[in-house]
């Protein structure tokens, strides 16, 4: 940032001597050192932040045709797939799209679990990326109760009725996350405000977290950091374009999904206007939050109350507490693993708990999907004290038990190496 | 360009081949933007309902001679005034070329009786009084604007004050001697 980029265009130079928005540009996207060793799992930070301006758009689009009312909402919806030109193409890239995202985003998360991308000097960075899910989960689920469908309602319903877990206050808030004494009109404008309000929110610190890698630089597969020029190419045009390619691909699927099959992700009673006197005989929350709902049900009734003798916790606040404690266990990351060695390629045992826990997280995604009885229950509860074992047993003692293999001296070593 | 593509690159290290594909990249990018910019704007257009109501079908047979009617048609007034003969004869008294938007009564209506104008003042889209019995008419016998004092004489044309053009006639048709369609 120090030195300025001499332009040759007048206008270009009289403002950036002003104004160095071209010099910054040109350094952080243009010249930027990158490893060069990056593999197409790097190109899901930029795949994502692709589909938020994406969402953004569509959800401006969007938000001019819809009426927040609980009389009009799901007509307005209506109105917007069959009357508004291009309604159809806007609502199903945005219902898409929020899958998309979580799709993007959750492979961008394992690929820096694997990766370790989240240690030093990367814990701020990883912790604004955990920071920028928690505020996807709050907008995607603001969202999906604009269409006032039964599913739009019902979720609505259970999840502000999670917040009646917290000890002496919880009636209260939940009443107040209502503003009245169920989920109605008052809720749902408040909503939609909100869910307007978020993804600014969500892109500024989407800006953080991107100036954040800019200063440490991007990690890459060794992991081990770049020490020479050797080790690096510049952004434009080796990841402009690698990013490009990976962009094409990505909206190949993206299309998919929306013109060939744009309700694969969503509920059909959701089709369904809201009715507060009938709750669907199944009810089940969006793929990205299934293995979040498996927490939520996995702990047993009594079961903390009877252990710690306890009384304020509760199975119903035990198993809030377990959901949240699944995404804020993350900030925590950078510190409960103990292994100075970042990249898995390194890791002979880490490697395996990684595909282990992923696993796992499929598993709970599935279990989630299904419905709380038999079998299930063991699995889910099994399933979830794995999740938070890897997190708080594995990743600090693997990190004194594990011998690395032996780390490259540089970024180029083990390429040269292959090709020698 | 084809030549371009099959340049070998030991002619010219390849720089002509990387513009190439820098520009075709970008080419195909704008495209690709476009393609996408177009159903955002266009969803910003009337959609199909709006559009379903864009024409109106009003009965003219409680309206008796002398009197007007204000309809609304696509969001905005339109004036219907049954015309006597002296205010017939009056529009057509006044030669084309002495008015600001030079227009001749004929070219303004369908039966004479029957004057059918868009009520909006085209100096700034307020509404021209005139229509109710009581209200200023103008110093024509039309209509008159109290936003900016633009008046209006019986065919709806500007005969003085800011307004630039006469008021607008819509589109429509006589389904049958008492009915017409607007739109």
């Amino acid at each position: 940032m120090a030195t300025k980029t001499e332009f040759n265009n007048p206008v270009v130079r009289w403002v950036d001597e002003r104004l160095p928005v071209f010099t910054y540009l040109d350094h952080e996207y243009n010249q930027f050192p990158m490893p060069k060793n990056l593999n197409y799992w790097w190109n899901f930070g930029a795949l994502a932040s692709v589909v938020l301006v994406l969402m953004i758009v569509t959800g401006i689009m969007l938000a001019m045709q819809y009426t927040a009312h609980v009389s009009m909402a799901f007509e307005s919806v209506e109105r917007i797939m069959r009357d508004v030109n291009y309604g159809w193409l806007l609502r199903y890239i945005h219902m898409n799209g929020a899958s998309m995202f979580f799709i993007v985003v959750y492979i961008h998360v394992f690929r820096g679990l694997y990766f370790g991308s989240y240690k030093a000097p990367r814990e701020l960075l990883w912790m604004l990326g955990v920071v920028i899910i928690l505020l996807m989960m709050a907008t995607a689920f603001l969202g999906y109760v604009l269409p006032w469908g039964q599913m739009s309602f019902w979720g609505a319903t259970v999840i502000t009725n999670l917040f009646s877990a917290i000890p002496f206050v919880g009636d209260w808030i939940v009443t107040w996350l209502w503003g009245g004494f169920s989920v109605d009109n008052p809720t749902l404008n408040r909503f939609f405000a909100l869910h307007y309000l978020m993804p600014f929110i969500l892109f500024a610190v989407v800006g953080l977290h991107v100036v954040a890698v800019h200063i440490t630089g991007s990690n890459n597969p060794t992991g081990v950091d770049v020490q020479s020029p050797r080790d690096t190419v510049s952004f434009h045009p080796y990841f402009t374009a690698k990013d490009s390619v990976g962009l094409v691909l990505f909206l190949f699927v993206f299309a998919a999904f929306v013109f060939f099959a744009p309700n694969y992700f969503g509920e059909p009673d959701n089709y369904i206007k809201a009715n507060p006197l009938q709750t669907p005989p199944h009810i089940v929350p969006e793929w990205y939050f299934l293995p979040f709902y498996a927490i939520l049900r996995a702990v047993p009734d009594n079961f903390i109350g009877a252990w710690m003798g306890f009384t304020l916790i509760n199975a119903k606040l035990a198993g809030v507490i377990a959901m949240f404690g699944a995404t804020i266990v993350l900030f925590f990351l950078p510190w409960l693993d103990t292994s100075k060695v970042r990249s898995a390629r390194y890791r002979p045992v880490y490697k395996w708990f990684f595909w282990v826990f992923l696993a796992d997280c499929l598993l709970l995604g599935y279990i989630g999907s299904q419905p709380a009885e038999g079998a299930f229950i063991w699995i889910g509860r099994a399933a979830t004290a794995y999740y938070f074992a890897h997190f708080l047993i594995v990743f600090p003692v693997l990190g004194w038990f594990e011998t690395p293999k032996p780390l490259p001296t540089s970024i180029s070593e083990p390429v040269l190496k292959e090709n020698s | 360009m084809a030549d371009e593509v099959q340049t070998p690159e030991s002619d010219d290290d390849g720089t002509r081949r990387r513009e190439f594909l820098y520009l075709a990249t970008l080419g195909v990018g704008a495209v690709g933007a476009a393609a996408f910019a177009w159903p955002i704007i266009d969803s910003m257009n009337p959609a199909a309902d709006v559009l379903a109501l864009s024409s109106i079908e009003v009965d003219l047979s409680p309206i008796q001679e002398g009197q007007s009617v204000t309809v609304k048609w696509r969001g905005k007034p339109v004036f219907i005034r049954r015309r006597t003969s002296d205010e017939i004869a009056a529009a057509r008294a006044v030669k084309a070329g002495d008015l600001v938007d030079p227009q001749p009564d004929e070219e303004r209506v369908q039966q004479p009786e029957w004057l059918i104008l868009v009520g909006v003042c085209t100096h700034l889209g307020c509404i021209p009084l005139g229509q109710k019995s009581g209200e200023p008419t103008g110093d024509f016998g039309g209509w008159f604007c109290p936003c900016h004092g633009s008046h209006y004489d019986t065919s709806g044309r500007i005969r003085k004050g800011p307004a630039p053009k006469n008021l607008d006639v819509p589109n429509y048709v006589f389904l049958d001697d008492s009915t017409v369609r607007i739109g």
